[in-house]
């Protein structure tokens, strides 16, 4: 019990705020290194595709946002129902700091799968399954936000988040198994309009690399954000009012 | 606690009976929706066959949604609803009520209803039939996530709007399923397919649907 | 229902409630500084505070609609067989467009009770709302749909501990009477009443317990 108490000693607002701070800048740092080089093997070093010429490039940055938009998800559900099942603050307060995220990266992929499509068969938007299921993602993520932005007890609205999030994780397969369905029937073979080239290793690498390196970024952001959601939470709090005091002041600065 | 349940379901119904406009409402919303679409489309007969399940499905969807806010919210500004939630073990039951009696006055008529509509767009009588098929199996499918969504945002300013962002995502199996199943009619296939996982959605969300509406009525009223 | 103690009740003075160092919050708020009380049988326990300082919470924690925030609450008896209190709150739960004999039914049914219309019709008689019993309760005043609320009261059968939410509220001095008669027969007879009141109880017999409730130290 000991053991797990040391480790659970992180799990105060109070104790991973500074950690977090701490850490921040190491992933930033990740993310951008990570970033650079998947680029420049996708963009620079990857062989240019028989059929899509060039425009499937965009497959490194639409490949892995899809990605990490649907782990973002199920990571959130997690740590929300971490957070209704234990009583932990901070559990539940990450599982809101990665709802925007989350959504962000959903909308990147939706937007990336848009520009591939427009040279690659001359329209900017298809009703694939993958791109329909990625705009529903979208909506499960808003759906999320706007419930909890919507009730004003802070409990209330982490455990009705929790619930929502924990019944979308629960339905997403049931969803995307339909939006097969769907597109199957509609449109014959189930041919995926953006499908991706055949993968060289180099290809692969790059999209490995840009994943990391979205997770880098997922989680200096998740983190800035969970910092700062702990100080409005605690504000009354000795250790938010002593981090506030301690941070520095910028030029300018309006008081 | 199948006593609360029975005795939920007369008392929900014996109120509606008593005030027959608002149950009429929903009903007369699916009307004017559903005859906007060809005013918005166009009378071509052929476009109107096509689209009519879609149409159909959504305007249900819709109406069920819009109407799915009053199942609780009443009773929980007079009082009702704490007094049912102080039964012990009676949350399911409440959320399985609920839902049946938003069935019974939303989504059946609805599914007995929708013939006249198949009329109006020059539905098949064979599609006709698997569009009321499909009705009677996913209504209900509607109404129990319904309830989920109106329990979460129980006592909430933004009410319809942000049940219908909540809930309409999780319906979409239905309405694929329950649409799709006309259209297979249509092009001289069978249904028996989407009948069958529109049976499942059913069974899978009649079991856990009321346990998550259980504890978001929890959640919202502690 | 003759004598005044019936069958298997606690004998009085045995507490049916014990309340441990118990603290409430609502939304981030905790309301009131950690309280400590017994509740014994044949007593009448009244919770006294300033507006908002969270009675209403307290009697919905003890009712079991929320959970405390800190500190514990025990009724007597393993939770199986310790009968589920009867908690009136300050809404009347009366729907307006059923009759105040089908709402009575209604929260008599949900309670559990095996209701006949012998029930129904004994507890108004005994709330003076029998002349209005197939009446709409949107037809009905304040202080009328009062009465029918608290005739849930007149139609115990078990000795059941009642938390009671503000009960006079609305009442006109017979209904005040009335119900002080009611809650102090129920004390007599071995059951356990906590309640809320701004006015002074006009109840000397059993005399009431008051506990109340206090700002919480600031943390």
């Amino acid at each position: 019990m000991s053991t797990t108490l040391r480790f659970f000693r992180f799990a105060s607002p109070a104790a991973f705020y500074p950690l977090a701070g701490k850490l921040v800048p190491w992933f930033a740092a990740i993310a951008a290194i990570l970033a650079a080089t998947a680029l420049y093997l996708g963009m620079l070093r990857a062989p240019t595709d028989a059929t899509q010429g060039d425009a499937y490039r965009i497959i490194f940055i639409h490949v892995p946002a899809a990605w990490m938009s649907m782990l973002l998800y199920v990571v959130m559900a997690f740590w929300a129902a971490i957070g209704w099942a234990f009583n932990a603050r901070l559990a539940s307060i990450v599982a809101r700091a990665i709802a925007p995220t989350g959504a962000m990266f959903t909308f990147l992929a939706l937007w990336t799968g848009a520009l591939w499509g427009k040279p690659t068969w001359g329209t900017w938007w298809v009703w694939d399954a993958r791109l329909t299921s990625e705009l529903i993602l979208l909506f499960l993520y808003a759906g999320y936000i706007a419930l909890v932005s919507a009730i004003d007890d802070t409990r209330r609205a982490d455990r009705a988040g929790a619930l929502l999030a924990i019944v979308g994780s629960v339905n997403v397969p049931i969803i995307y198994f339909s939006v097969i369905w769907w597109n199957t029937l509609h449109q014959g073979a189930s041919v995926s309009v953006t499908a991706a080239p055949k993968m060289a290793s180099v290809m692969l690498l790059a999209m490995l690399l840009m994943t990391l390196a979205f997770w880098a970024y997922a989680f200096a952001v998740i983190f800035v954000r969970t910092r700062a959601i702990a100080l409005e939470r605690d504000n009354h709090a000795a250790w938010a009012t002593d981090a506030v005091a301690r941070a520095p002041v910028r030029q300018g600065a309006s008081s | 606690m199948s006593g609360t349940f029975a005795v939920l379901v007369a008392r929900d119904l014996r109120l509606a009976a008593r005030r027959r406009v608002d149950v009429v409402l929903p009903i007369a919303f699916f009307t004017v929706a559903v005859s906007l679409f060809p005013l918005g489309v166009g009378p071509e007969p052929q476009t109107l066959r096509q689209i009519a399940p879609g149409v159909v499905w959504v305007a249900a969807l819709l109406a069920a949604m819009l109407s799915v806010t009053q199942l609780y919210a009443a009773d929980h500004a007079d009082g009702s609803l704490e007094q049912m939630l102080l039964v012990p073990g009676a949350r399911i039951s409440i959320a399985l009520a609920k839902a049946v009696s938003h069935w019974l006055l939303t989504g059946l008529p609805l599914a007995v209803a929708a013939p006249v509509f198949g009329l109006l767009f020059d539905m098949s009588p064979p599609a006709i039939g698997s569009l009321v098929a499909g009705l009677v199996l996913g209504t209900p499918v509607l109404s129990l996530l319904g309830g989920l969504g109106a329990a979460l945002t129980l006592g909430l300013r933004s009410g319809a709007v942000l049940l219908i962002l909540i809930i309409v995502p999780l319906c979409i199996p239905a309405i694929i399923f329950g649409a799709g199943a006309v259209a297979a009619v249509e092009s001289g296939l069978s249904a028996r397919g989407h009948y069958s996982l529109l049976g499942a959605l059913l069974i899978f969300t009649a079991v856990l649907a009321p346990m998550a509406t259980g504890a978001a009525l929890r959640i919202a009223t502690e | 229902m003759t004598g005044d103690q019936a069958p298997n009740a606690n004998p009085p003075g045995d507490a049916v409630l014990t309340v441990r160092a118990l603290e409430c919050r609502r939304g981030n708020r905790v309301l009131f500084a950690p309280i400590s009380f017994d509740v014994a049988a044949g007593s009448i326990v009244w919770i006294r505070g300033a507006n908002g300082q969270g009675k209403t919470t307290l009697l919905r924690t003890l009712a079991g609609l929320a959970a405390p925030a800190a500190g514990e609450l025990a009724w007597a008896g393993a939770p199986e067989i310790a009968p589920r209190p009867l908690y009136l709150a300050h809404a009347n739960a009366l729907k307006e467009d059923l009759t105040v004999a089908e709402s009575l039914r209604f929260l008599l049914h949900l309670a559990g009770h095996h209701v006949d219309g012998g029930d129904v019709d004994g507890a108004l008689e005994r709330f003076g709302m029998t002349s209005r019993k197939d009446a709409f309760v949107r037809t009905l005043s304040q202080g009328q749909r009062r009465r029918v609320a608290l005739a849930r009261l007149a139609a115990q059968r078990e000795l059941l501990p009642w938390l009671l939410d503000e009960p006079f509220d609305a009442l006109d001095a017979a209904g005040v009477e009335l119900l002080a008669g009611v809650i102090a027969q129920h004390a007599r007879r071995g059951g356990a009443v906590v309640l809320t009141s701004h006015l002074p109880l006009p109840i000397d017999e059993p005399a009431p317990a008051i506990v109340a409730l206090h700002e919480p130290a600031f943390a």
